[in-house]
């Protein structure tokens, strides 16, 4: 679909390839034929107007679109060279390596320590308490959530405010090792001071994740990712370097998006 | 300073000002059919309550002759092996009758004796009895007994039968009024808490009826019914919410389960008979049977509950779980259905209250019979408190109409009993997401 050469949709290392990616829900088709190359140990940023098929694009990844009535997903899309939309990948073992972070801070109403504690449990990741006891620490370390904390991790995770839930979400998700982790529209509904948190965490994680960020915000595509791809009506109109894309983007309809004229 | 004016409305017989007094009229009448509906509602209830406490709350005392009886050797165990299986046979009922005459000496004639045995309850040859098995020691002494009146005499004591109606019309007559009299001035008449009521079963003598056998049955009832119809009812709701496809078949079970819950009880009961007895030949008369029926008619209720609650859980908590990996299985038993848990109770215990109050699909299955014994089992024969209910309702004596409203105050009890626990679980586990 699009002319690599100008687009530099694929790059060397990739991390994940996608291929050809088509999605429908229900015989309405939402993604065509999506190609992109996901780099290891950077930040991607997907933006574009709602409705343009980026959060559906992210969910493919970890196919959380499985759990989805209707949803018929094609192409290729293959992490660290397994292709993963096939039947015989396991989809509970893909999301082990390929963790999410929802839009809405959406902590387990259980404790703070469960929160953490349940990714490595139902994957036999620990053996004994204490090997769980310095998963949970060090995941709310990397999130930067353990002095805040560490006091009160037997109280429930909904009782924490929204900036610390939803770095406690990201602390589950790094709790299992993934290898990639996909952020729909993580910092949507923070304020700025816990916006600009999440931020500096992301900018931290990208050494040792691969991340991929749907974002509302250009200033924050912009802030925190090396790449980004421009989705719009469910084609990809333009990916590259982020700066490029910001300062000198080729194609008239990105110009449009990134100077407001709609989105 | 005019803009101002109208602005704030401030302006007393403005158009704008009268429109809104009309509003506030209209909202004033709304809110006082609301009161009214709920007062209507709440007096209806009142009605209800002060009515059935009014005609119930006499069968919670009763009246007991005192007699000095002597428990005669020759009469008790003329053998003097005391054997309790001889003990236990003894005409009791002589002793009561040589007691009563020792105070009546002057009552003669035949028709005139069987009336002043006929003051003491049937049941004085069994309570009798019951203290000598308890202590045979009392045999050969003369003890003070407390006996209980006859449902007549006890009925007239509370002031059910008026002493000035024409005698023909009055169940106690003039002499028996005088008897009466007499052991009132004696100081021979007790009265005392109904402890029978809470502890025996049925009786053809209201005096001896009392409601713990029902209760019994009740619980062994709603025991069946709980086991059967909770995990079923859970599993199914369970599939048909997390698990099958949302297709042409679903969509037919689900319609079905509507229909099921709107489906007249008595179908079931005939449904159990046609079954459960005449093709399985299951006992008659059995919770194990009643609580079957009861389950089949409460399992769409917990479906329907169960799957409204299952939900409203958030599709959030779902896509966390599926995030971090959980599988299908995973998700629910770890995370949908525990969150669920409350409303699914809260269903299941509104089931189960109103198989409590169920009569109709029980008369089918021979939960109607009279029954006196305690059941100790759920194979036992046993009646169950709405059809204890219903039996007493339907009997003639003057003494029954009060211990059918008891009946009914302590059935009203055990519902109210059901709802606060439905309602205490669900704000006890209620959780914020």
């Amino acid at each position: 679909m699009l002319d690599s050469e100008t687009n530099s949709a694929t790059i060397a290392d990739p991390k994940v390839v996608c291929r050809d990616v088509s999605v429908s829900y229900s015989g309405k088709q939402a993604l065509f034929d999506i190609d992109l190359d996901i780099g290891s140990h950077q930040v991607t940023s997907l933006i574009g107007p709602s409705g343009c098929g980026k959060s559906t694009f992210l969910r493919c990844m970890n196919r959380m679109n499985d759990v989805i009535d209707g949803c018929v997903v094609t192409g290729s899309i293959s992490v660290d060279g397994v292709e993963i939309l096939d039947d015989e990948i396991d989809a509970v073992q893909l999301r082990r390596r390929v963790g999410m972070v929802f839009q809405k801070p959406n902590p387990f109403p259980k404790s703070i320590y469960d929160n953490i504690a349940y990714g490595p449990r139902i994957h036999g990741l620990v053996r004994g308490k204490d090997e769980l006891d310095e998963v949970v620490q060090t995941s709310l370390e990397r999130a930067g959530l353990w002095e805040e904390v560490k006091d009160r991790l037997l109280q429930p995770g909904t009782g924490l405010s929204g900036g610390q839930q939803q770095r406690l979400c990201i602390a589950r998700a790094i709790a299992v090792r993934p290898d990639v982790i996909l952020m729909d529209e993580p910092c949507s509904a923070l304020d700025p001071i816990a916006t600009a948190r999440v931020e500096e965490l992301i900018d931290e994680l990208k050494r040792s994740y691969s991340i991929v960020i749907v974002t509302h915000s250009m200033q924050q595509a912009a802030r925190v990712s090396q790449r980004t791809a421009f989705f719009h009506l469910g084609i990809v109109v333009e990916v590259g370097e982020t700066e490029q894309i910001f300062t000198n983007p080729r194609d008239e309809r990105t110009q449009g998006y990134i100077t407001g004229r709609y989105g | 300073m005019t803009d101002r004016e109208q602005s704030t409305g401030i302006a007393v017989d403005s158009a704008e000002v009268k429109h809104a007094r009309k509003r506030y009229r209209a909202e004033r009448r709304f809110r006082m059919y609301g009161v009214a509906a709920i007062a209507a509602a709440a007096g209806m209830l009142a009605l209800l309550v002060i009515s059935i406490v009014a005609t119930g709350w006499t069968a919670f005392y009763q009246h007991s002759i005192a007699l000095d009886v002597t428990f005669e050797a020759k009469v008790i165990d003329p053998k003097g092996g005391r054997d309790p299986s001889v003990l236990a046979r003894a005409d009791y009922r002589k002793l009561a009758r040589a007691s009563l005459r020792k105070l009546f000496p002057d009552v003669k004639k035949r028709g005139d004796k069987r009336k002043l045995y006929g003051l003491l309850s049937i049941g004085v040859d069994q309570q009798l009895a019951e203290l000598v098995a308890a202590d045979p020691s009392l045999i050969g002494q003369t003890r003070r007994v407390e006996i209980y009146a006859s449902d007549d005499v006890d009925s007239f004591l509370k002031g059910f039968i008026d002493r000035e109606a024409p005698e023909s019309d009055r169940r106690i007559k003039d002499k028996e009024i005088a008897w009466l009299d007499k052991l009132e001035t004696d100081g021979a008449i007790t009265s005392h808490l109904n402890l029978r009521f809470w502890t025996k079963g049925d009786s053809r003598e209201p005096e001896l009826a009392g409601f713990w056998g029902a209760m019994v049955g009740s619980f062994f009832t709603l025991l069946v019914t709980l086991a059967l119809s909770f995990p079923v009812g859970v599993l199914a709701a369970t599939y048909l919410e997390e698990f099958a496809p949302k297709n042409r078949w679903t969509d037919i079970i689900e319609v079905n389960i509507n229909n099921l819950a709107a489906v007249p009880s008595i179908v079931f009961g005939l449904l159990g008979l046609a079954v459960f007895l005449n093709f399985f030949g299951l006992p008659r008369s059995a919770p194990l049977v009643g609580g079957m029926v009861l389950a089949l008619m409460t399992l769409p209720t917990i479906i329907i509950a169960s799957r409204s609650a299952l939900k409203a859980v958030p599709p959030s908590i779902r896509e966390a779980a599926f995030g971090v990996g959980a599988s299908e299985l995973q998700v629910v038993t770890h995370h949908v259905v525990p969150l669920a848990l409350p409303g699914i109770l809260t269903g299941a215990i509104i089931g189960m209250a109103r198989a409590l109050g169920e009569t109709a699909p029980l008369l089918m299955i021979g939960m109607v019979a009279f029954i006196v014994d305690i059941p100790g089992s759920v194979t036992d024969p046993a009646t169950v408190m709405p059809v204890q209910i219903y039996l007493w309702a339907d009997s003639p004596e003057r003494a029954f109409v009060a211990r059918t409203s008891a009946g009914v105050m302590a059935l009203l009890g055990f519902l109210m009993l059901m709802n606060a626990l439905a309602v205490i679980l669900r704000k006890r586990f209620e959780r914020r997401w």
